[in-house]
């Protein structure tokens, strides 16, 4: 059994402003936009630059750049909640929305699946059930704060799934595939949660 | 085979204030097995709600001290180092799990010349190691001819200033100011380069043993030249500091 | 955060009894060898990324979640330790 832990005399996490905002449980606000990566930021040029679905039979629609500019584009402000804690009120950001993308690769006959593995730069990638990339939940977002995305938060542009945690809205993110079985990704493999649902609290494999 | 670290609550007995925004702590670890310069030790700071934050630092003393002493730099924006400089007095414990690191560590037995580079609060780890030089004897000095290149951004940034003039007599301390110096200071005023670590450093046909600390930035340019003036990466031995917030 | 493998040294200690900041890694990716304290590491609450400098292969995952420490191994073709 776990002793008492030794409380350090005066000690408590920095704190920021308050906020009557709901915060999930075990989270606290940070006013900060930390970044946290798992591998070195890639530098792809646009003109080299695509967006790919993919189903399991190996259908495949793709995007370039200019594609995917050429898109209806929506601008949702949210809050993000980073398993590592922190969560940030009232982020702005500007994309594509995955329901768009989605709405094209069935037309292309792709097949959907229950799942979904985000695919990034460098091999990241991370799964989810389907269906919390759709139905205006899910963007692909190329602006942050009225500005592009800048490379050490995902730039060019990254998945953003605000409603889960953040490590599933993948940085750098060049694509999604459609899958049947749930797969675990670069983080799920370590031991963090197949969905990951901050309000459930759905940190780790096993959270219920 | 060595035991698992565990953690334990040291007892701080002393601090020093080294600079306006560095500070020394100086533990006393219950059984604390000795340590060897360069290694760190990981500090937990737990709030009453449960709240917890880890950081490494690394040592300063000397392995010859019984005392294990930790310089803080203060970050404004950190978390951890407000704590451990405006808080934390003598009388408090805190939470140490330790000595860690065989990688980055010197100790006089590696005769040869030695080559330490410093950006900001990376002079610490070496800090102990020519704490460590200066407590041996003659002959182990004389087969360790040591050079330091200490990069800090102002003259007040620098830690350890009276030491590393008494130093001085027994090793080459060189110091590069890269953002404000004094109207008559006589050293470098610039970032490391290639031209200074060829000026100051031992050159690669000497096969110095070479220890560079700081930001990771800094430590991998610094690295990355002294390969291409001729060390071979084996002999160049990095720990790369982040913001120690 | 990008540090390098020392940083993981405290983790590691954790499952290794002797310093494992010492211990040559040889990549799976391109065979490179180097010591772990020596490799690039990618540092977060989450856990912690060793990659290799030349191929950027992650040769060493760590992962803290309650209860336990998971390490993938896969980047790893040996281990050499010295004793």
């Amino acid at each position: 059994m776990p002793e008492q832990p030794f409380i350090a005399r005066g000690f408590h996490r920095r704190r920021s402003g308050g906020s009557e905002r709901q915060l999930p449980p075990g989270q606290y606000e940070t006013r900060d936009f930390p970044v946290l990566s798992a591998g070195p930021t890639p530098h792809t040029p646009l003109a080299d630059w695509d967006f790919t679905i993919l189903d399991e039979a190996g259908k495949s629609v793709r995007w370039s750049w200019d594609e995917l500019q050429s898109l209806p584009r929506e601008t949702p402000t949210v809050d993000i909640h980073c398993v590592t804690k922190w969560s940030k009120f009232g982020t702005r950001w500007e994309g594509v929305s995955v329901d768009t993308l989605v709405a094209m690769a069935r037309e292309n006959g792709l097949d959907d699946g229950e799942f979904v593995l985000a695919l990034a730069e460098g091999g990241y990638t991370t799964n989810l059930p389907a269906a919390d990339v759709t139905g205006g939940k899910a963007w692909i977002a190329f602006a942050f704060d009225g500005k592009p995305l800048a490379p050490e938060h995902g730039g060019p542009a990254r998945l953003l799934v605000p409603h889960l945690y953040f490590w599933k809205s993948a940085k750098w993110v060049r694509g999604l595939r459609f899958m049947q079985h749930d797969r675990p990704g670069f983080w799920e493999q370590l031991g963090y949660h197949n969905r990951g649902d901050p309000w459930r609290e759905q940190r780790y494999q096993g959270d219920p | 085979m060595t035991p698992r670290l565990d953690w334990r609550v040291s007892k701080v007995v002393d601090v020093r204030d080294e600079t306006p925004r560095a500070r020394t702590l100086v533990l006393e670890v219950p059984e604390w097995p000795g340590h060897r310069a360069g290694q760190h030790v990981d500090i937990r700071l737990v709030a009453e709600d449960g709240y917890q934050a880890q950081r490494s630092y690394s040592i300063a003393s000397a392995p010859e001290n019984p005392s294990v002493e930790l310089t803080i730099e203060r970050l404004a924006e950190g978390e951890v180092s407000p704590y451990l400089s405006d808080v934390l007095r003598p009388g408090d414990g805190l939470e140490v799990r330790g000595p860690i690191g065989g990688y980055f560590v010197w100790s006089t037995a590696q005769a040869g010349p030695l080559l330490l580079v410093a950006g900001g609060s990376g002079i610490v780890p070496l800090m102990a190691m020519l704490r460590h030089r200066t407590r041996a004897d003659e002959t182990r000095r004389a087969e360790t001819p040591t050079r330091l290149l200490y990069s800090a951004r102002t003259w007040d940034d620098v830690i350890y200033k009276e030491e590393l003039k008494q130093l001085g007599a027994d090793a080459e301390v060189h110091l590069t100011l890269t953002r404000d110096a004094p109207a008559d200071w006589n050293g470098f005023r610039r970032r490391v380069d290639r031209a200074m670590l060829q000026e100051v450093g031992w050159p690669a046909s000497e096969l110095p043993n070479v220890y560079v600390c700081g930001p990771t930035p800094f430590t991998e340019s610094v690295a990355t030249l002294l390969v291409e003036l001729g060390h071979a990466p084996a002999m160049v031995r990095t720990e790369r500091f982040g913001p120690t917030g | 955060m990008r540090l390098d493998g020392n940083a993981a040294g405290g983790m590691l200690r954790d499952l290794f009894t002797l310093d494992a900041t010492t211990a040559d890694a040889t990549c799976a990716g391109c065979g490179g060898v180097r010591p772990i304290g020596a490799l690039p590491a990618y540092a977060s609450d989450m856990g912690i990324i060793l990659r290799c400098p030349s191929c950027d292969v992650a040769i060493l995952r760590v992962a803290r979640t309650p209860g336990r420490l998971r390490v993938d191994f896969s980047g790893v073709s040996f281990l050499t330790i010295p004793e």
